[in-house]
């Protein structure tokens, strides 16, 4: 007979050995302070614009509460592809090259689950968002993190790749703008970057959710070039530009095939994306432009302050060209990233997030989110120039 | 009008008393151009003047009213003789020739109910040239300036997220 397994035991191997979140630790510190003024929040400060709640209201007044078709509302769909089509120079056919996910985190996963085999490997660039590894790993591939330099902007450089790419290569991730670094991709960046996946026949997955907080010249997306069409998964969603987190709504645009595949899981594990957050969406699509604009306005307005303020002080910090976060290189103090936010959080009550949750290269930097009231963020550069002026 | 004007505009209406400092920090320039920028266009009159945008509970002792006035259009003048005039009147914190039903939509301030109403029958319905006026006392504020006098309740985000 068998030994009965301890609860740990029952836990998947694979799942045992994900590490957790490097920002978990710390959010548990900080929520257990009072009086902290936080720049860690990966998160609009906005409220929802009001004519997308009104939109929800009316949604659930009138009972669309069912679920919706396991690819999402096809009137979402459509405008989902007539905004790509316009802003981001991309064609894919509502009827079956776009799925409408929970977040672009369910899209990601989706994806991943849908192309990756068992050893299969993932090039992606470090600083990146906390789920990449993870979520590959889950799929039982195997990451393989590239690093981007401040030098170079933080931009993936194709030398990099050509280092690690291997047969087994499969999909490269990308995410520009990016979070936690700001950086941004030009279109001869992009140009690169495509042509080193179609010499290696990669699948190139561009996570664009910061897409519409771009502070440099527009160009359309990498999978609006040549040979791209077909082996690029665009995700993009309604979180970052309409101050849309708690909705949990995103779409894919990519081929039929993947699309396919993605909508397979998908039904089976979420059946569909929620019906009230779907007509909070087409709202946002068909009458959210200016407000839009006015956000990103008022993001690029605090990243011109913010990273004059953190040079002033003495902290290298690279000028973002997008999302709202900005990466000042902390080295000077002398303190690691997780010594230097510990402290700042102990000292002047200022939460930051180490650079190496967000991969081991980020040693050396804190990320600070701008999306925070300008008199908060004015409180923090302060408080963050006194503790830097102690050091 | 150039793009550093708008910007400059854009902040203070939503701010006047942003400072000088953060406007140039703001829109990546010098806190001594925005100090030229800003006297500039005061004196060309493109800026006239600061106001505080204050709660109900702040005026207590003011009535405020819409006016819709419908008036004679001069030959040559129009509208404008008249609506001048009538604008001079202290009372008077708005003027704006409308379209529609009526021409001139006028925003009055008063002490009291008697004050304004004898303004309306004493020096407004009284000019030449008026034809009709219709009052509508305010009787609660809501927004002004773009801003809602009832804030939402804040929601407060996680600490920190990724």
């Amino acid at each position: 007979m068998k030994d009965s397994k301890s609860p740990h035991n029952w836990i998947a191997k694979h799942i045992a050995a994900l590490p957790k979140s490097g920002i978990r630790d710390f959010f548990e510190l900080v929520s257990s302070m009072d009086g902290v003024i936080s720049l860690g929040i990966g998160e609009p400060d906005f409220v929802t614009p009001w004519h997308i709640r009104e939109a929800t209201i009316y949604a659930l007044n009138t009972g669309y509460t069912s679920y919706t078709s396991n690819l999402g509302d096809l009137r979402l769909r459509k405008e989902v592809s007539k905004y790509a089509a316009a802003n981001f120079g991309i064609t894919y056919n509502p009827e079956d090259e776009c799925i409408i996910t929970v977040g672009v985190s369910e899209g990601l996963d989706l994806l991943l689950r849908a192309v990756l085999n068992p050893g299969d490997e993932v090039l992606y660039h470090e600083p990146c968002y906390v789920s990449y590894a993870p979520g590959i790993r889950m799929t039982h591939a195997v990451p393989i993190p590239v690093q981007t330099y401040e030098k170079y902007d933080f931009v993936l450089q194709v030398e990099h790749l050509e280092e690690k790419v291997t047969p087994r290569s499969k999909v490269l991730l990308l995410n520009y703008p990016n979070n936690p670094t700001g950086a941004g991709l030009t279109l001869e960046d992009k140009r690169k970057l495509a042509e080193f996946a179609i010499k290696h026949d990669l699948l190139v997955i561009s996570d664009e959710i910061y897409e519409e907080l771009n502070y440099i010249p527009r160009s359309h997306s990498i999978a609006s070039l040549p040979g791209m069409h077909e082996r690029c998964v665009v995700l993009n969603g309604f979180s970052k530009a309409y101050a849309m987190t708690g909705y949990r709504i995103a779409y894919a645009l990519g081929n039929a095939a993947i699309i396919d595949a993605m909508m397979k899981i998908h039904q089976y594990s979420m059946l569909c994306a929620s019906s009230i957050a779907q007509a909070a969406a087409i709202e946002a699509l068909k009458h959210g432009a200016s407000q839009r604009e006015e956000m990103r306005q008022e993001y690029e307005q605090r990243r011109n302050l913010i990273v004059k303020r953190f040079n002033q002080m003495g902290l290298n910090c690279f000028m973002p060209r997008g999302a709202f976060y900005v990466f000042p290189r902390i080295s000077a103090s002398g303190m690691s990233s997780h010594e230097f936010a510990t402290r700042l959080l102990h000292e002047k009550k200022v939460a930051v997030v180490p650079g190496t949750a967000f991969g081991s290269c980020g040693e050396g930097f804190v990320r600070c989110s701008y999306a925070t009231s300008m008199q908060d963020i004015e409180i923090a550069l302060q408080r963050i120039g006194e503790f830097i002026g102690h050091c | 009008m150039q793009k550093l004007q708008k910007d400059i505009l854009n902040l203070l209406r939503r701010n006047a008393r942003i400072s000088n400092q953060e406007i140039a920090d703001r829109l990546d320039s010098k806190v001594e151009k925005i100090d030229a920028t800003i006297k500039k266009m005061e004196e060309q009159g493109l800026i006239l003047g600061y106001t505080a945008i204050v709660a109900e509970e702040a005026e207590q002792d003011v009535v405020r009213a819409i006016i819709e006035v419908q008036i004679q259009p001069e030959r040559d003048s129009g509208f404008d003789n008249l609506a001048r005039k009538l604008a001079k009147f202290p009372e008077v914190v708005a003027a704006h020739l409308v379209s529609g039903r009526y021409d001139l939509r006028l925003e009055v301030l008063g002490k009291s109910l008697q004050e304004i109403a004898s303004f309306v029958s004493d020096k407004l319905a009284s000019q030449d040239g008026v034809k009709s006026t219709a009052t509508y006392f305010l009787l609660k504020k809501y927004k002004e300036a773009g801003l809602e006098l009832a804030k939402e309740e804040t929601h407060e985000r996680l600490k920190v997220t990724p």
